[in-house]
């Protein structure tokens, strides 16, 4: 039985009605036996279902409805494969506790261990609380949703696996920037945002135009060319930051080399709300165009014949990712490879969706650095890693095997 | 739960032809016009052919009346609409448009790339919903893929590859089609199946459509305009009996050495392939 042969009453309206004089008598019909449409091809599938299985709406092609009536509805061979939206709900409420439960680990661990019952009554384990830690796993918490979120829209953007703000040199572009507006000593800000946030932002933006440009050779994006331009690009940021040390100050450059490490150094909430202000526009641009990301990944004309706007998706991404690298490396230096591994396993748990890999990025990607940062806290005894070392060397690892299992992506 | 409408770009019938270019010029960066001056009509539930040789602009053209190209000079209208006034959401749900390219860098499923097709018909900031996904599941049944649902597309084959787009296009439910060479990677069985799919969908959804080929033999009278193009224009356009002529073709493809022969109403067509007497010892 095949699942469109209806056993109901209902007629069903197609475009032509030559089909009702070509349907042949089949043997088994007769007197009081139902009309079944027998040879229905698929196509001829005009029905909507509401509410309930057992409502069937029969439509005409220009969506009128032609007849409402209940029937039953047969066993269907359609696999009963989740529905994007439910697959979408399920992986959240999956890895929020994930999230909280990274942020109770990282806030408990550190050089000294947290023990919730001293928290009531000790005022230095208050301070250390309240001051350092706190301030602490929430910044790792805001670069890790932000870098794991970016990686996972330049991937569909750029329709290319192994993209990432590092890989692409978008870093690069804002940490030169950033450097830039450290050795110049602009420590002031306009209505409240640091001048090295804008700056860093200027520089992610112009990298990642200027690797695009050189990539795209009209509607095809060039993998190979994307990648090479990007080294090339952290290349020439890197020569470009060591000048800028080099005639800077002396202290001005230790300033650049400890921030450049990428390391998740003592923070304030005030600083926390800055990024913020920054940070939450470009979140919620790159979360609203998952669905048009989701389009893009399957190809561009694809995308622009399904009803996208393709330029109009590339400059929204292009500003709000910057926005997001730019404020980010200002912050916390280059912390690399956050945004290859955390969509990648978010594809290996929950399929390559974009619309879900975007949202469940954020999430995975703030307890993954959450985590790092306490392991590179808790790891040495007396002092402590870098969480640029550590994602570094875990995304590195990760890079490698990508490029092993090359088979599955044709365009690497 | 509101209804989702899929609502055409026009609801009542005109007499509008369904597809119209004017005067349609195109150039690339070179300055060359790959596209010179074609006019064209295409009427609604109409199937159409577009042949040529290599470089002729066919490509361009199609891509042009898809609206994914915007031409130098003149105008494609839809419906008697021009394409740059049509909402882009408003042309998705109309138009679709098959490229000849499927270059996919990401394994989704055969079943996701296709649910894709239904997005013009999916409100902003929502899912596809049960009904979305049996469309898309019937659409895979009508091109004979349905086995390749839960398979990554990276890992199918050219054809199956071809298979799962013809089949997205179709789950996009337009009122036209078109088809950058759609047959080029598909067996005997599947391009005959893809014809017939085709008739089906004209005379059962009024759908029109054009379609981008080298297979000559495969343009039998179930076509209703053959278009010849040749060097960026349209050189003839008639039934295939008229157009699919020996000496058209030699013209079209500019090969004296072209030979045809008809057999039930379809043109196979071959050039001769033996040494010039020049070459001869």
């Amino acid at each position: 039985m095949q699942w469109w042969n209806v056993r109901s009453s209902a007629r069903f309206v197609s475009g032509t009605n030559e089909r009702a004089q070509e349907r042949p008598l089949h043997p088994k019909r007769g007197f009081g036996q139902p009309v079944r449409p027998f040879h229905l091809h698929p196509l001829d599938l005009t029905v909507k279902l509401h509410f309930r299985e057992s409502d069937v709406i029969v439509e005409n092609r220009s969506g009128r409805v032609m007849e409402q009536e209940k029937v039953a509805w047969p066993e269907s061979t359609v696999p009963s494969a989740r529905m994007p939206r439910s697959r979408l709900v399920r992986a959240l409420v999956i890895l929020l506790p994930v999230l909280i439960v990274a942020m109770a680990i990282s806030l408990w661990a550190g050089y000294r261990f947290l023990d919730p019952t001293t928290l009531s009554h000790d005022p230095v384990m208050q301070s250390v609380f309240f001051r350092l830690r706190l301030p602490r796993v929430l910044l790792a918490a805001i670069i890790g949703a932000s870098l794991a979120t970016v990686g996972a829209a330049l991937q569909a953007l750029f329709r290319n696996p192994l993209a990432d703000p590092f890989t692409l040199g978008v870093t690069g572009g804002g940490m030169l920037g950033a450097s830039l507006a450290i050795a110049m000593g602009w420590g002031v800000s306009i209505v409240g945002v640091p001048v090295v946030f804008l700056v860093a932002f200027a520089g992610a933006c112009i990298a990642m135009v200027a690797i695009y440009q050189l990539a795209r050779v009209g509607s095809l994006v060039l993998p190979g060319t994307l990648l090479l331009a990007g080294v090339v690009m952290n290349l020439v940021s890197g020569a470009g930051v060591i000048i800028i040390q080099y005639l800077a100050d002396y202290t001005r450059a230790l300033q650049i080399l400890r921030w450049m490490i990428g390391s998740l150094d003592v923070i304030g909430f005030e600083l926390i709300g800055r990024m913020l202000v920054l940070l939450l526009p470009g979140w919620l641009l790159l979360l609203a165009s998952a669905g048009d990301l989701h389009l893009l990944a399957m190809g561009e004309e694809t995308a622009a014949s399904l009803g996208v706007n393709v330029r109009q998706c590339e400059r929204l991404v292009y500003i709000a990712s910057s926005l997001v690298v730019g404020v980010t490396v200002a912050v916390g230096g280059a912390i690399a490879f956050v945004g290859l591994i955390v969509p990648h396993a978010v594809r290996v748990l929950f399929g390559e969706d974009v619309r879900i890999v975007v949202p469940c990025s954020f999430l995975l990607g703030a307890s993954f650095l959450v985590l790092a940062d306490a392991f590179a806290r808790t790891v040495l005894d007396a002092g402590e890693l870098p969480v640029g070392a550590v994602t570094a060397l875990l995304g590195g690892l990760t890079f490698f095997w990508l490029l092993r299992r090359r088979q599955r992506y044709a365009a690497i | 739960m509101a209804f989702r409408t899929e609502q055409p770009v026009t609801t009542t019938l005109t007499d509008k032809p369904m597809l119209e270019a004017r005067n349609l010029s195109f150039a690339y960066s070179s300055g060359r016009f790959v596209v010179n001056r074609v006019s064209l009509q295409l009427r609604r539930g109409r199937m159409a052919a577009l042949v040529g040789a290599n470089g002729s602009g066919k490509s361009t053209l199609i891509r042009l009346l898809s609206g994914i190209l915007s031409p130098s000079a003149g105008e494609v209208l839809l419906s008697g609409k021009p394409i740059p006034r049509i909402p882009r959401i408003l042309l998705a749900r109309t138009l679709a448009y098959v490229p000849q390219l499927n270059p996919l860098s990401f394994p989704f499923t055969a079943l996701e790339v296709v649910l894709a097709g239904r997005s013009p018909h999916v409100p902003r900031f929502q899912f596809e919903n049960r009904l979305d996904f049996e469309k898309a599941w019937a659409a895979l049944e009508t091109v004979g893929a349905a086995y390749l649902a839960q398979r990554p597309v990276t890992e199918l084959s050219g054809g199956e590859r071809q298979l799962v787009v013809f089949a997205r296009a179709i789950a996009q439910a337009p009122e036209c089609l078109l088809l950058d060479e759609p047959s080029a990677s598909l067996d005997l069985k599947h391009r005959a199946e893809l014809i017939r799919n085709l008739v089906r969908l004209r005379d059962r959804m009024n759908l029109t459509v054009l379609l981008v080929t080298h297979d000559v033999p495969l343009l039998d009278d179930s076509f209703d305009v053959v278009f010849a193009m040749r060097a960026g224009a349209i050189l003839t356009e008639g039934k295939p009996s008229e157009v699919l002529t020996s000496d058209v073709l030699s013209s079209v493809y500019e090969d004296p050495h072209l030979q045809s022969r008809n057999v039930e109403g379809r043109t196979f067509v071959w050039s001769a392939t033996h040494r010039h007497p020049a070459d001869h010892k």
